[in-house]
């Protein structure tokens, strides 16, 4: 398909992608540093063939969205993460009555008011559900522009697969960069109202209903059933990784989104120096590469987590990596991006210390 | 919940003078006897039976005694979480804007939880009718005082009485939104007498075809009854209503359209 290069913001990128993959409405709420996502597509609606309203909050928005998503509309909303958690309650509703829609977050450093600085301390809110309820976010990590705008179309996809909410964790630095991106055509995702929409009851079927409300405990069961069937299909089918040179790596770098970018150069700058590094990047964050990190820990000698957070993913790695090599963790808070220098003292630390000793 | 056949044979030698509308299902009403809502969920479900719009109607249902409506409205429902049925319904209408979309809340609902919504769905003017069942008091969670719970009246949560003192007043929220711009068509009526509920159903009626026009939201405040949460018999707590509820909540309209010519 042809694409059109473009130089942009990460958050332009995305909110452009979503025309092309024709997203059909967008409900939002102002959120430093997101706002561009808004911002765009008002200056684009006139011109398109889509709608978006602000909304008075984000709690709002969420239940525009819900509503909208049942109306049968391929929808999308964004956010940063104090606006994500007031969302949470409608993402829960959304995931129960099976509603298909994007949902994107612009991370900052939290928690509280925090800073809107880049970080990565959502990735708990984002994979192990930040609402009431068992379930789960499709949760998309891009780490460049380009990522920013093509995940627009696999989160729909996916979305409308699973009939449930996918989500584009993205952080501050990827939203306000501004990078050479290649994007798709408009068109090239096309979309049918579904059957189970709530559109108007014509005579000839029952009444649709969207609803996340089975008061009879047998009933509510089945439908969580039904839900983590879905999530083990996911995992099943749709993980996705980047894996850079772990094959022979004797210290494997796991790091996501941003971190991932930062930790590839450390592993270019510690090959120089003859040190084995490697890095597995997941893409999906839900569902986690688990097997593929179980694979790596077989042959590599120790990981080193890297994230924008105190400590996050690296639980899923020590779960995956489950006992059988030692997993270190490297992170900075608050809104602070390490550079890849920090990062190669940290790779050069546990070189000496637990590789030589290793060997 | 099982569906029970409800609709009679019509005897030989009598004359059928009154029968449910296709629009409502054949579900047993799940409220307390003499209670608001089973007559308002009739006259909606009547209206648009009556005008013919059941293939082009969404309601959206709320958190509250009503939670259930989409058993018994035979019609494509959404619902939604406490507070929001107004954004839900903002949702559906955006991206169905030649759909008729009605909301439908109870007190605790629409003027507590979900004023934010409320509020902003009719200063946006949007094109849908909001019903607004108006009984003082949280009845689904047991009778807890509600926003509209009259001064000194006895809720578990005011068990001494409402305290304006302590925890304010009972808030007149259609007067409120009667002021916005957004808003077309704002009535207050009631179904506690035949009289008053052919008037509600002259309204609701109103509410739905207003809403073609696309000129702003009709909102209807329908004062009812809580027999149970109230501690009443139906027919006392009818004459209740009309004792102390219509002092501090009058019936009648409160905005209406501005008819071609005669400005504001």
């Amino acid at each position: 398909m042809e694409r059109e290069i473009r130089l942009m913001k990460g958050n332009e990128a995305m909110a452009e992608a979503a025309i092309r993959a024709g997203m059909k409405a967008y409900f939002g709420y102002p959120i430093t540093p997101q706002s561009e996502v808004m911002e765009y597509l008002f200056e684009q609606m006139p011109k398109r063939n889509f709608k978006v309203l602000q909304a008075e909050s984000e709690v709002a928005a969420i239940n525009m969205i819900y509503g909208a998503a049942g109306s049968g509309a391929r929808v999308m909303t964004s956010s940063s993460s104090p606006g994500m958690s007031l969302m949470q309650e409608g993402i829960s509703y959304i995931a129960a009555a099976e509603l298909p829609c994007l949902l994107a977050n612009i991370v900052r450093g939290g928690p509280g008011l925090g800073t809107i600085q880049p970080s990565q301390g959502d990735y708990f809110q984002a994979v192990k559900g930040g609402g009431h309820g068992d379930y789960k976010l499709i949760v998309l990590a891009p780490n460049s522009v380009q990522e920013m705008a093509d995940f627009v179309f696999d989160g729909f996809k996916l979305a409308e697969k699973f009939r449930g909410p996918a989500m584009i964790l993205s952080d501050g630095a990827l939203g306000q960069m501004m990078e050479k991106v290649a994007l798709l055509p408009e068109g090239s995702l096309p979309h049918t109202v579904p059957a189970w929409a709530a559109t108007g009851k014509p005579a000839n079927r029952p009444p649709n209903v969207i609803t996340s409300l089975y008061i009879e405990p047998e009933k509510m069961e089945m439908i969580n059933h039904t839900l983590q069937a879905k999530y083990k299909q996911l995992q099943k089918e749709e993980v996705r990784y980047e894996d850079y040179q772990t094959e022979d790596a004797d210290i494997v770098l796991t790091a996501f989104g941003l971190s991932s970018r930062i930790c590839q150069k450390a592993v270019d700058l510690a090959r120089e120096q003859g040190i084995k590094a490697g890095l597995l990047r997941p893409i999906t964050l839900f569902p986690f590469p688990e097997k593929k990190i179980a694979e790596i820990a077989e042959t590599a000698k120790v990981f080193l987590d890297v994230e924008m957070n105190a400590g996050q993913m690296v639980e899923d790695v020590r779960l995956a990596v489950n006992g059988k090599k030692p997993v270190y963790f490297k992170g900075r808070m608050g809104g602070i991006i390490p550079s890849p220098e920090e990062i190669l003292h940290e790779i050069e630390q546990i070189s000496e210390q637990v590789l030589s000793y290793q060997n | 919940m099982e569906t029970e056949v409800l609709t009679p044979e019509v005897q030989e030698g009598f004359d059928c003078v009154y029968n449910k509308p296709d629009t409502l299902t054949d579900t047993r009403f799940h409220y307390c006897p003499g209670c608001g809502h089973g007559v308002a969920h009739r006259l909606l479900m009547e209206v648009i039976a009556e005008l013919g719009i059941q293939e082009e109607t969404i309601g959206v249902a709320p958190v509250g005694c009503s939670v259930f409506a989409y058993h018994y409205m035979n019609i494509d429902m959404q619902e939604a979480a406490h507070g929001r049925a107004s954004a839900v319904a903002t949702g559906v209408k955006r991206v169905l804007p030649d759909k008729y979309v009605f909301s439908y809340q109870g007190d605790g609902d629409l003027a507590a939880i979900g004023t934010a919504e409320t509020i902003h769905t009719v200063n946006r003017g949007e094109n849908i009718l909001m019903i607004f069942i108006n009984n003082g008091i949280y009845g689904m969670t047991g009778g807890q005082m509600a926003p509209t719970t009259l001064a000194n009246m006895v809720t578990s949560t005011s068990p001494y009485g409402r305290s304006t003192e302590w925890a304010g007043f009972p808030l007149k929220i259609t007067e409120m939104l009667a002021m916005l711009p957004g808003a077309y068509y704002v009535t207050r009526q009631a179904v506690h007498t035949p009289n008053s509920v052919r008037k509600a159903k002259k309204a609701i009626k109103l509410g739905f075809e207003y809403q073609k026009l696309k000129r702003g939201t009709c909102f209807i405040e329908i004062v009812s009854n809580c027999p149970s949460g109230w501690k009443m018999n139906p027919v006392d707590s009818n004459k209740w209503l009309e004792a102390n509820m219509l002092t501090m909540y009058p019936l009648g309209d409160i905005k209406v359209p501005v008819k071609e010519g005669q400005g504001e």
